[in-house]
């Protein structure tokens, strides 16, 4: 559906009106839309993650390096502050402190107050982890990225 | 393989009945919970082994769980582009997971549909639990959804950290993990053009909103899904308690613009519905968006009760099966815009006249 005011792009807000006892409906683009000041009325908010990752790139001086990598998944910081996302649980051990930071800003504060969680029988998640680090050393050794192999193989020996 | 959904009551939308209070305004009430397990990298990150490795322990978690034992397992990974579009029409699947463009899903992408919850598996998180209520219902939600997420961390090791809390792949839902969300129909609030106040309103509140199918959907049919923007900092209770409080007050503004409406506009809207009503019992072709705005206006009508006979839940149900996917399963193949807006009509039609004892 083309847009009512410009007919040129495609009608993405849909707006229904009453003016003086006439119901219409208007299709607007949201170009021609936020040029009649009622974009707030039915365009989208932006997706909170882009909101997020203003604020990843806004941060000031990073605490740490960009160049710091997760011993566990070889995300660096310059990769999360790219996509917004981490690779593993461990990252957030590795990046603690930019990231503490980071959810002030976005959560408007650092620290869980939700449900409190213990992990249960310890035995099932070293040896799962294990097995995921071995894994990633074969990969990390058929890739030839020794650096990551030679961490990878003294997680796995203080893991044991 | 051939999907098959009927084995779960309500083909996996226990919120479709209209059963839940305010359901003329609230169609569905969801609490969706973002968990990891500890060991692996998160899935996008993740190799295909890890995943698979994943999907395995998950399925022998929820096989020890009394709830998530009577559940089917759908693997997305091995479906067809259709089939996946359905389950994201069913709002089982969402976008990320059901990956609609892409000729096959990630390997290790799966579902488990039990009567009451949606677990989905290697989606942005490894586990992404969601219980889906009809109406206004964000408590009994969340009550559900905690006994659940109780049961599989108990049998799986959760990623979790003393002091962010549970972790997740964006750091935008780490803490609780929580997404508490109400899926509204606001045409009063839209035709009183109040809506952009409330809209706002709600951005104050530490809200926010998409469409029909949530993130980055647009929003069509005067359909908003409410829900809390931050995870972190409060606890579960009070993320609900807060966004019960804030809907509750939207749904009354709502059934205020209604009232509004019908005192000063009252003809007029009762013409406009009930031509709404019109297009659809007769039309030959109707666009998705078409549909979907036109079964808004009849909604509306039913709502404020100036066309009988016809009840939400038929008007859920066609919310749902006049949609691409669900069209091509019932004509038994992929169907051309031009063939969909065709079969669109005759599902509308068909419905319609049964409902009004045409059948
Ligand atoms: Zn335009
Ligand atoms: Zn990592």
């Amino acid at each position: 559906m083309l847009c009512d005011q410009c007919n040129e792009r495609d009608a993405v807000v849909h707006l229904t009106q009453i003016v003086e006892a006439e119901v219409t409906q208007l299709h607007l683009c949201e170009k021609c839309a936020a040029a009649k000041g009622i974009e707030t009325t039915v365009a989208m908010p932006k997706h909170p993650l882009s909101d997020f990752l203003h604020a990843v790139q806004q941060q000031a001086t990073p605490v740490i390096g960009d160049q710091t990598r997760c011993a566990y998944c070889q995300t660096s910081l310059r990769d999360f502050r790219a996509t917004g996302r981490l690779g593993c649980a461990q990252c957030y051990t590795a990046f603690e402190g930019a990231l503490r930071e980071l959810l002030r800003r976005v959560h408007g504060a650092a620290r869980h107050r939700g449900r409190e969680y213990e992990t249960p029988g310890a035995s099932m998640g070293p040896v799962a982890e294990v097995d995921a680090l071995r894994e990633r050393l074969q990969q990390a050794v058929a890739a030839e990225e020794f650096e990551a192999a030679a961490i990878l193989r003294d997680q796995i020996r203080t893991l044991e | 393989m051939m999907l098959d959904l009927s084995l779960l009551p309500d083909g996996g939308m226990p919120w479709i009945t209209a059963s839940g209070p305010h359901a003329d305004i609230v169609l569905s009430s969801r609490v969706r919970l973002a968990r990891n397990v500890a060991g692996f990298a998160f899935s996008p990150r993740a190799r295909d082994g890890e995943r698979l490795r994943v999907l395995q322990q998950v399925r022998e978690a929820a096989a020890q769980s009394p709830v998530l034992s009577r559940s089917v397992l759908l693997r997305v990974d091995e479906m067809t582009a259709n089939e996946r579009r359905l389950l994201h029409e069913r709002h089982l699947v969402s976008r990320e997971l059901a990956e609609l463009e892409a000729t096959s899903a990630r390997c290790g992408s799966a579902v488990l549909v039990s009567d009451e919850a949606a677990l989905m598996i290697n989606e942005e998180d490894h586990l992404r639990l969601q219980v889906f209520r009809s109406g206004f219902d964000i408590n009994g939600a969340w009550e559900r959804a905690s006994a659940l997420e109780r049961e599989l961390g108990e049998q799986l090791p959760l990623a979790y950290h003393q002091e962010f809390g549970f972790l997740t792949s964006c750091p935008t839902n780490v803490g609780t993990g929580l997404r508490a969300s109400v899926l509204v129909h606001l045409p009063g609030l839209v035709l009183t053009q109040e809506i952009g106040k409330v809209l706002t309103g709600l951005q104050q509140m530490g809200l926010t909103y998409r469409g029909l199918y949530g993130e980055g959907s647009e929003v069509v049919g005067n359909f908003f899904q409410i829900s809390n923007q931050t995870t972190l900092g409060r606890s579960e209770d009070e993320l609900c308690d807060h966004l019960s409080r804030v809907v509750s007050h939207v749904i009354s503004r709502e059934a205020e613009a209604r009232r509004v409406l019908s005192r000063d506009a009252g003809y007029i809207i009762e013409d406009k519905l009930w031509r709404a009503y019109g297009t659809l019992r007769y039309a030959r072709s109707l666009g998705a968006d078409e549909a979907m705005n036109l079964l808004s206006g009849v909604r509306l009508a039913v709502g404020m009760f100036l066309i009988g006979g016809l009840s939400v839940y038929t008007l859920n149900k066609l919310l749902v099966f006049s949609q691409l996917a669900h069209l091509s399963l019932a004509e038994g193949r992929a169907l051309t815009e031009i063939e969909a807006n065709l079969a669109r009509a005759r599902h509308v039609r068909g419905v319609l006249a049964a409902e009004a004892g045409e059948a």
